[in-house]
């Protein structure tokens, strides 16, 4: 069996890569795709959580946040193609219009 | 004892004050009628209702002190202030004038009026006049005396100011506000010492505690004198004395009635009636006596210098006013009270004839106030002629009219005290100037050649509303002393006797004449006073009808006097310099530019200034982009991890050592 460690140090990797990707790519569309990473790795390590503990809990939060991840990407999707309308662009630099 | 309108006593004040309300606030869209119909009738029931209290007072309950509580208006600890009002024989006199007079002033400014605009605004300031006048001389302790004390204040600011387009009435108006102030500072710290002393400010109570008190010769500065002279400081301001009197001509501004009303027969009187009120105050210190003696004697005569060479026909009047009203100090000041408020009740009547008679003239003259632009107007105006020259006599001193009784019997006070001979003098001579100036004002003004363009000026007598009036006035001014003169064939001072419950005497001297002496001096002391006027009238008449041309002549001989009397001495120039112009400069310099403008604004601005500047700084963190948000959201996650697995990453560290 494998130990919870190497779970856990699989999904805070995952976790970082996606942060570090939300921060500094510049593609909405990667963008919204690290948040997926993010998610998902949380996800695994409520599944490690669950399966060492013996508890169904985690995997209850896992379907939940599956079904949150399903939504948000429906909303995060249509509003990128109202991005890509307005300005013909997807680099999220020049979605400015509230910035000093 | 049925008394009901002594009981409603606030009844009295309380209709003007309707009056001036419904004016005030419907006026504007409602017709003159109607407006006039408000504005008479609030001052005509006014007058019945003090009529009507009055006789109670005096046949009912046989001239038995009445005093009464309507409601508590301040309490704090021992400290109560209620509107009371009262009714004893001095409030019967200025009650009396205040509503008699005021009601036919009244009468009058709807003729005078009758072409202006505002006129329901005029009528409502006017009725707002008599409200607070009337509660001033109908309060019973002096909370309440100052609150019509100020109120009379504002409304004379009111109407001064009447023609605000005006830049010289407006000035004027707040001239009149700003130089009362100084007085009703004095009034103030002199009713708080009076508190302070005798814990009441209720006239009956107090002159009861102050009554036992002992008297204060001259030059002790005990707390009677001080209170007294501060109380005076009021009045000075108020009436117009030295050095105080300066807004008073300038107070000539407003319309005619007003200054007939306000500037002449009651208001200005105020001082005059604080002083006689707190005759036992006064009486209590020499000091304030001799004080209060001198100065009305000093303003009257000064007054009267300044009158003799104006050529306003209402400065004219202004002058002679500030000159009355020192007589009426002078009055006082000897201890005379009663003869003050007599000449105050006979100068209310013939000096506001002179001032509506003055109306009439500007008003048949189509609004001309110059003296050297009239002449030759007695066949024209007959009927303002002849009250005007009523009005004359009585002011001047000649027998059998008002203003003998009144003027005689003060000088007579003067020249009986020990010391007094010197205002007696002073007196006598400006008696002799109030002759001359007056009867210069009449032949300038009605005889001689006229001196206008007949082409220009339409003269015309004035309507019956504006005319009766003057009749009636005329009468008074006649008949006013009247109630005094049984005095000259050794009977009874009418006058005296029903005022002397009020007053304490001050000089238990007075006694010491036999009586026939007495009554034989007095009668000397009225020929002196009569052959003074004579005098001023010859003077008068020989100068301004005999010898035109005459006057020019030593006007020109004595140009440095002439131009210094003309010039009023020139003290509002002094005052200027002296004291309003530093005063500018040390607001503008000082309190404005440096106080206000770099202090104030200063720390103002400073703290927006600062807020902005530590804004520009922090700001920078809200950029607006969302993905430096999220690094650090980032951060502060990496932070909250970091502190809550510190203990275990030391332990580690040190595990691996």
């Amino acid at each position: 069996m494998v130990p919870l460690q190497y779970y856990l140090v699989l999904s805070a990797i995952l976790f970082g890569l996606g942060a570090v990707a939300f921060v500094f790519k510049r593609n909405i569309i990667t963008i919204f795709m690290s948040i997926e990473l993010m998610l998902n790795a949380v996800n695994l390590a409520f599944v490690a959580f669950s399966q060492a503990f013996g508890k169904v809990h985690g995997q209850v939060f896992v379907l939940f946040v599956i079904v949150v991840a399903a939504a948000e990407a429906a909303v995060g999707l249509g509003i990128i193609i109202l991005i890509q309308r307005n300005r013909q662009s997807l680099n999220v630099e020049k979605v400015n219009l509230l910035k000093l | 004892m049925q008394t009901p309108i002594l009981d409603l006593l606030w009844i009295i004040p309380a209709l003007p004050l309707l009056g001036a309300a419904i004016n005030g606030l419907f006026g504007k869209g409602l017709p003159n009628k109607i407006v006039n119909t408000v504005a008479l009738g609030a001052t005509g029931l006014s007058f019945l209702a003090a009529l009507e209290a009055v006789r109670e007072f005096i046949y009912i309950r046989n001239q038995e002190f009445f005093r009464k509580e309507f409601f508590d208006w301040i309490v704090a600890g021992s400290f109560r202030a209620g509107f009371d009002l009262q009714m004893d024989q001095l409030t019967v006199v200025m009650v009396l004038v205040v509503t008699g007079v005021g009601f036919l002033i009244h009468i009058y400014s709807t003729g005078y009026m009758a072409h202006e605009g505002g006129y329901y605004r005029f009528f409502s300031y006017l009725n707002l006049f008599m409200f607070f006048m009337l509660i001033l001389v109908l309060g019973a302790n002096y909370v309440v005396l100052f609150v019509g004390w100020e109120g009379v204040g504002l409304a004379s600011y009111l109407l001064i100011g009447f023609y605000f387009l005006r830049k010289s009435a407006s000035d004027a108006g707040k001239k009149a506000f700003i130089v009362n102030r100084i007085g009703d500072f004095g009034f103030m710290l002199g009713m708080f010492l009076l508190f302070r002393t005798f814990h009441t400010l209720d006239f009956h109570e107090l002159f009861a505690k102050a009554e036992p008190w002992a008297r204060e010769g001259w030059g002790v500065f005990g707390t009677l004198t001080v209170a007294s002279l501060l109380l005076f400081m009021g009045a000075c301001g108020k009436s117009a004395q030295l050095p105080l009197y300066v807004w008073l001509p300038d107070a000539m501004e407003g319309p005619t009635p007003v200054s007939a009303l306000i500037h002449a027969a009651t208001m200005v009187t105020a001082g005059v009636y604080v002083v006689a009120r707190s005759s036992i105050l006064f009486t209590h210190s020499e000091t304030a006596m001799v004080v209060v003696a001198i100065v009305g004697c000093a303003t009257a005569f000064f007054a009267a210098t300044i009158g003799l060479v104006q050529t306003d026909i209402k400065r004219v009047l202004a002058y002679s006013t500030v000159s009355q009203l020192g007589y009426m100090f002078l009055g006082c000041g000897v201890g005379a009270f009663g003869a003050g408020i007599f000449h105050l009740m006979t100068h209310a009547f013939f000096k506001a004839l002179l001032f509506l008679a003055a109306g009439s003239v500007i008003h048949a003259m189509g609004g001309e106030q110059d003296m050297r632009h009239m002449g030759g107007l007695s066949k024209k105006i007959k009927v303002t002629y002849w009250t005007m020259l009523t009005a004359t006599l009585a002011i001047a001193g000649f027998p059998p009219l008002a203003g003998f009784f009144s003027k005689d019997q003060i000088l007579g006070a003067a020249y009986q005290i020990p010391g007094g001979h010197p205002l007696y003098v002073v007196g006598l001579l400006t008696a002799l100037l109030t002759s001359f100036y007056m009867f210069r004002l009449i032949f300038l003004t009605f005889h001689g050649k006229q001196r206008y363009d007949e082409h220009h000026v339409h003269v015309h007598e004035s309507p019956g509303n504006m005319l009766g009036p003057l009749v009636v006035l005329a009468v008074l001014s006649v008949i006013g002393g009247w109630m005094a003169a049984p005095s000259f064939w050794s009977g009874p001072d009418h006058f005296a006797n029903f005022l002397a419950p009020v007053f304490s005497s001050a000089h238990e001297t007075e006694g010491a004449l036999s009586e026939a002496a007495a009554h034989q001096l007095e009668l000397i002391l009225a020929g002196v006073a009569v052959a003074a006027a004579l005098i001023g009238f010859f003077t008068a008449f020989w100068l301004y009808l005999r010898q035109s041309g005459k006057p020019e002549q030593i006007a020109k001989s004595l140009k440095g006097v002439y131009t210094t009397l003309y010039n009023k001495y020139y003290v509002d120039e002094v005052y200027g310099a002296v004291i309003v112009k530093p005063l500018l400069a040390l607001s503008t310099n000082v309190l404005w530019k440096v106080v206000d403008v770099q202090m104030i604004d200063g720390t103002v601005n400073g703290i927006a200034d600062g807020a902005t500047a530590t804004g520009d700084v922090t700001r920078r963190t809200q950029s607006g982009n969302t993905r430096s948000y999220a690094v650090w959201v980032v951060v502060g996650a990496l932070t909250v991890l970091i502190i809550i697995f510190w203990p275990a990453i030391k332990a580690l560290a040190g595990g691996a050592q």
